[in-house]
């Protein structure tokens, strides 16, 4: 499996970034590179390993269903890049 | 009509909040209505370098969700990470769950038609709720309300097993029940705690490849759901019809027009990159815990329903009605502590009880009604201390006060008038100013008693018993 340039331009999409044409050929040939790298794993037998989700082994780690207290207005505000009745202003994402 | 060359094939998505507390991986309230964004902390916010810790609670709501529509519920499940920008989304993820999800392979009975049809549930999946867009500036700007980021939802997942928008109110209107028997949630559509999207397509009869389907979005009522997909069924007949090709995409519905409308720019295809959520471990669920929560399951609307035809001889309709809510369910179950007159509970409550209710506008928490009250009104009744009329007056006067039946006669002197020679004198009495109907009656006209009987329950206030005046009446008269 190797990674294209439209793969890239694809995955710089999602993430919202902009490349230039050199910074995607760029990635094109890292991409690559890492994924050979790892492709090393292959080379061990993993058919009885389950694929791991985690590096812990803890599992089941939860917490009571108590209500603490939340951060004050003016400091979720603080973040807020505008705002209106005590709400965070963004541009509108027309669907 | 175009529609009947083709078969409709739905499969809902229903999104359910569990109503914790506190929000599944903080502990932020989770209080509906609370002033914007002052139920935020920095872990729904988003912030960097925090990190979820999930609520066990939330966890058991979904389990015992899961297991009540069926569900195998998973030995080890996982969370993971849905990726999309969308400012409803302070993280851009969504922690959801996607190959190892709480609960698979269920299923839930509707009926329609008085026909029992079987709908398979593919999934019952936990995620967090995203937060609350209102748009303003003429559609330039959104504000962005928190509070319900991080709220713990269901996400249950049906089959594509639904023919008919008929099928699909069932369905839902099924599954909000189940929700109410496992008080897992309030399931309240116009509030969103219950939300429905639903994937829809047409096929020939006979043809076993679906169609292309479209993906409705925005139906806020059961009544919305179907008739949203009675427009898209059309809708798609109509393209098909004329020789074209159903577009696959997002489809806004729209409640003031009744249609749908394509939601654009969604061309680039979902690409949400699912990957474990490395900031939560994984969930082994034993059987001992299972077992558990199992137990914490009440007996189900379909059960009920059955027990209620079988054991009190309720029509199935009737059964049906009364079981779809448990609170209605166990005021009816209560009264029977009362009295033995499960026919007579029944129909009061099919009757005067919804009745007040639709045209009130109110739900059975409003009202006083109590099982016990219901029951010892039954009882009056039967025993001849009250008559049907006054029963009438009762009933409306436990509805408003929640006082109980005895009291509500001794207050209003409402106590049935059974004494003979108290009704006789009113009998003399209504035969002497009325001459003319008395000659009616006795001329052959036997119409005439019943304005006779009509004053005289006028006479007592409706207070007589009505079975002894026809008797006095007629020994009277014939007399």
């Amino acid at each position: 499996m190797s990674i294209t340039l439209k793969d890239v331009e694809h995955v710089a999409n999602l993430a919202r970034l902009e490349l230039s044409d050199a910074e995607k050929a760029q990635f094109t040939e890292q991409l690559n590179a890492i994924l050979k790298y790892a492709e090393k794993l292959n080379e061990l037998d993993t058919d009885n390993v389950e694929p791991t989700s985690h590096v812990f082994e803890l599992v089941n780690v939860m917490r009571d269903d108590v209500q603490k207290e939340s951060l004050p207005i003016e400091k979720v505000l603080l973040n807020a890049p505008d705002e209106e009745d005590d709400q965070i202003k963004v541009p509108a994402v027309i669907e | 009509m175009t529609t009947n060359k083709y078969e409709t094939v739905v499969g809902l998505e229903v999104h359910v909040e569990l109503h914790t507390n506190s929000k599944i991986f903080c502990g932020c309230s989770t209080e509906f209505g609370a002033p914007a964004n002052s139920h935020t902390c920095p872990v729904c916010l988003g912030h960097p370098g925090v990190l979820p810790v999930l609520n066990r609670q939330a966890v058991e709501y979904a389990m015992k969700a899961a297991m009540a529509l069926n569900c195998q519920i998973a030995d080890v499940s996982k969370f993971d990470r849905k990726n999309y920008f969308y400012p409803d989304s302070p993280k851009a993820y969504q922690i959801s769950q996607y190959d190892q999800p709480i609960g698979e392979h269920g299923y839930i009975d509707i009926e329609v038609d008085g026909e029992t049809k079987r709908i398979g549930i593919t999934r019952v999946h936990l995620e967090e709720d995203a937060g609350k867009l209102t748009h303003i500036d003429g559609g330039y700007a959104s504000l962005v309300d928190f509070n319900r980021v991080g709220t713990p939802l269901i996400e249950i997942v049906s089959e594509p097993d639904i023919r008919t928008p008929e099928e699909a109110k069932a369905y839902l209107e099924k599954l909000r029940s189940i929700m109410l028997y496992c008080e897992v949630s309030d399931v309240k559509m116009e509030e969103g705690s219950m939300r429905c999207d639903a994937n829809i397509s047409l096929r020939p009869y006979g043809q076993k490849e679906f169609g292309t389907r479209a993906e409705l979005k925005n139906m806020n009522s059961m009544r919305n759901v179907q008739r949203g997909l009675e427009y898209e069924q059309l809708r798609q007949a109509e393209i098909l019809d004329a020789g074209g090709e159903v577009v696959q995409e997002t489809r806004r519905y729209d409640d003031a027009s009744g249609k749908t409308f394509s939601m654009r720019g969604k061309e680039e295809a979902h690409d949400y990159r699912y990957f474990p959520d490395p900031d939560l471990v994984k969930l082994h669920i034993s059987q001992e815990w299972k077992d558990a929560v199992r137990a914490t399951i009440p007996e189900l609307p379909d059960a009920r329903k059955e027990r209620y035809t079988s054991q009190y001889e309720l029509s199935s309709y009737d059964a049906e009605v009364i079981t779809s809510s448990k609170k209605l369910a166990d005021l009816f179950e209560e009264s029977l502590n009362y009295t033995k007159d499960a026919k007579g509970a029944a129909n009061w409550i099919m009757g005067d009880l919804l009745g007040y209710l639709n045209a009130n506008n109110k739900e059975l928490s409003d009202v006083g009604l109590t099982g016990q009250g219901l029951g010892e009104m039954l009882e009056l009744l039967g025993k001849g201390t009250i008559n049907g009329k006054i029963a009438k007056t009762v009933f409306k006067t436990m509805l408003e006060t929640g006082k109980l039946p005895q009291q509500i006669v001794e207050e209003q002197g409402l106590v049935q008038i059974s004494d003979e020679g108290a009704l006789l004198a009113i009998v003399d009495a209504v035969i002497e100013r009325n001459p003319q109907s008395v000659e009616d009656y006795r001329a052959g006209k036997e119409k005439a008693i019943g304005f006779l009987v009509g004053q005289l329950m006028k006479e007592t206030k409706g207070k007589a018993n009505p079975a002894l005046v026809n008797k006095l009446l007629i020994e009277r008269l014939k007399s």
